[in-house]
């Protein structure tokens, strides 16, 4: 997998006058119009086990919200139509974050107004149509910087500004009559504790997959002949589905703790966190390792010896020149193990070990859609966050290349 | 594999070993009984671990040509002239797409579209586009651009040059991306039976729901294998693509 692969800028349209000058923003406005046209912007259900009926935009949430979103759409379709300035990649990139801000506060809106006549238990949340307005609204927000060659700083403050304008709404209590939120206060303790106990399974995972995994990429790199017989291994692991591997160590585990009582004591056995960190550390091994290897195996021979020659020792060579040279390459590693690790920490919920896969599993148990979005979307949000933070960190490296 | 006669390779072993499983665990019966004295029944018996593996396989057959037919499609479109200002905006979707987890992918595919093996073909196939996508553009543009150049020097239009040239190119990398893209529908797929869709998975999550060991075993016994299997028939498909390449 290339991940890490840099995408290179869109090329700026060069001809002049009226046409399709940028043809992704005219594709996101028209999807989004379909998606409006023939899908519900929220459901209203009369309880929350049961799949909600449909209602569209301009009769959920009212005329103001409708006029506004469809005059900001308008407004980009123009945008897209017109010649590609530095100025109307700007305004294209203020009126989409303008147009996801408002499909947003339209959607709580829609949630108040429709709670309000309806019986208690009625749950009111977002259909497909929000779903896909949102979605071409962040892409058009994210086209408009990259056409406009935004920088870091730039591209953070963005993203930064347009987050904490949702997170505004919901401290206001814009969000409080949807469905998931009403889910969470509903389980505002548990939801904190599977939280935390995910981003603990991830730390404690990671943790101990690199002081095992670095030190073996080292010794890999310094001994191609250990390569072929560890990738093999360690790519073996990796294809063995989640789930599978959860399985196959109940059984050693638990006859340990039995055996042991003294681990059992201290919460290891074949339920729970002790088999799921243990899976998630082999799943970590691979791209912790291939990375180092990678990384140590691109520093330009040159460079040693002129380290060398200075008179630097072994060690010396390896903390001043190595490590910092192959930076990048091993901060690139560790967030692919950590986005992967959020992601395989959901399904160790299924063998007990907690985390917010207890809420999507418990929800598809129940057919509580709601309770399993309230897992899956901050899992989601989660491996988000860490991919974009870790970016930005490898990004900030001295050794990083500039993209 | 030159040098080394067909029948000694794992490939082979791991092949018997999981077809003998898929159709006889009947014959551990002994082992299971041995390791769980308490426990009965001790092999799975709500469906044949035939028809679980086959409806399984289906899954992820249909979800990876379909990924694969329009992941690779959609990298030629955006790697033409007349695609190209999608060029970045697929790449991004590709690479930030890829950070969900697939199984919130699953449940996430569920609420939109219903329980069943539905929800769970179409979560796989959309989350099996990424990889498909990422790899097949990364392969079209590493063809180097003198060979393009040569292709268009004796007079190959673009779409020869594409189907004769670029895709043969570039068919070892697309085809990393498509089996990254399968070993997580097996994986995905297996997570499946959470939401009604019938896999391999379904003795381990009936095993953990009703504590029965045996089952989880079996269960996931099969599906390592089944991974590591695929895999490996991946691994001798890209051995002999790039043999005829003469790489």
């Amino acid at each position: 997998m290339s991940r890490q692969a840099r995408v290179p800028a869109p090329p700026l349209a060069t001809p002049r006058g009226i046409g399709i000058h940028d043809q992704v923003l005219f594709a996101l406005v028209l999807a989004a119009a379909v998606a409006t046209l023939i899908s519900g912007f929220v459901a209203l259900a009369p309880n929350r086990l049961v799949s909600g009926v449909p209602a569209s935009l301009w009769i959920s949430a009212g005329a103001a919200f409708t006029a506004a979103i469809i005059v900001t759409a308008l407004l980009l379709l123009a945008v897209s139509m017109s010649p590609q300035h530095p100025a109307a990649l700007a305004a294209a990139a203020l009126l989409a974050g303008a147009w996801l801000l408002l499909t947003v506060a339209a959607l709580g809106y829609a949630a108040r107004t429709l709670i309000v006549d309806a019986p208690p238990a009625a749950r009111v949340s977002a259909g497909p149509a929000f779903w896909v307005v949102a979605v071409c609204a962040a892409l058009a927000f994210v086209n408009a910087l990259q056409r406009l060659r935004a920088g870091l700083v730039l591209m953070t403050a963005a993203v930064a500004a347009l987050c904490g304008g949702i997170i505004l709404f919901a401290i206001t209590g814009a969000f409080d009559a949807l469905s998931i939120v009403r889910e969470y206060a509903a389980r505002r303790m548990l939801f904190g504790a599977a939280l935390v106990r995910h981003v603990a399974l991830v730390a404690g995972s990671v943790g101990p997959a690199l002081l095992v995994g670095f030190p073996l990429g080292i010794a890999a790199a310094r001994k191609p002949r250990l390569q072929g017989p560890l990738f093999a291994v360690l790519n073996l692991l990796q294809t063995v589905p989640s789930i599978a591997l959860f399985g196959l160590l109940i059984v050693p585990l638990s006859a340990l703790a039995a055996a042991l009582p003294r681990l059992a004591a201290i919460g290891v056995g074949g339920i729970g966190p002790a088999p799921a960190i243990i899976a998630l550390v082999l799943y970590a091994l691979l791209p912790i390792v291939r990375n180092t290897v990678t990384g140590l195996a691109g520093v330009a021979p040159a460079v040693i010896d002129a380290a060398r020659g200075m008179g630097l020792t072994r060690a010396q060579i390896f903390r001043r020149v190595e490590l910092p040279l192959s930076l990048p390459i091993l901060v690139a590693g560790l967030r692919i193990v950590t986005v992967q690790t959020i992601g395989l920490a959901v399904v160790a919920a299924l063998i007990g070990a907690g985390g917010l896969g207890t809420f999507v599993f418990e929800g598809l148990g129940q057919y509580a859609l709601d309770l399993v979005l309230l897992g899956a979307l901050p899992a989601i949000g989660l491996a988000l966050a860490a991919d974009f933070v870790l970016h930005m960190l490898s990004a900030l490296l001295p050794g990083a290349r500039r993209g | 594999m030159s040098g080394r006669a067909w029948f000694a390779t794992p490939l082979l072993w791991v092949g018997l070993l999981f077809a003998a499983l898929l159709l006889r665990m009947d014959l551990l019966r002994p082992v299971f009984r041995w390791a769980f004295p308490e426990t009965t029944p001790l092999i799975y018996d709500r469906a044949s671990f035939l028809e679980l593996f086959v409806a399984h396989l289906t899954l992820v057959a249909v979800a990876g040509f379909g990924a694969a037919a329009v992941g690779v499609a959609l990298a030629i479109f955006v790697t033409r002239p007349a695609g190209g200002q999608f060029r970045t905006m697929v790449g991004t979707l590709a690479a930030v797409g890829q950070t969900f987890p697939p199984v919130a992918v699953l449940a996430v595919a569920v609420p939109a579209i219903g329980f069943g093996a539905r929800p769970t073909v179409i979560a796989l196939f959309v989350y099996g586009l990424l990889p498909i996508i990422e790899n097949a553009v990364a392969g079209l543009e590493g063809v180097p651009h003198d060979v393009r150049e040569a292709a268009d020097g004796v007079g190959l239009s673009s779409r020869q040059r594409l189907f004769a040239v670029e895709l043969p190119l570039a068919a070892p990398v697309i085809l990393a991306g498509i089996r990254v893209s399968v070993t997580i529908a097996i994986g995905t797929a297996t997570i499946g039976s959470t939401v009604g869709a019938l896999t391999l998975g379904t003795p381990i999550f009936d095993g953990l729901v009703a504590n029965k060991l045996p089952f989880v075993i079996e269960g996931a016994v099969l599906v390592a294998l089944f991974a590591i299997l695929t895999d490996m028939l991946f691994a001798r498909l890209d051995h002999w693509l790039r043999r005829r390449r003469g790489l």
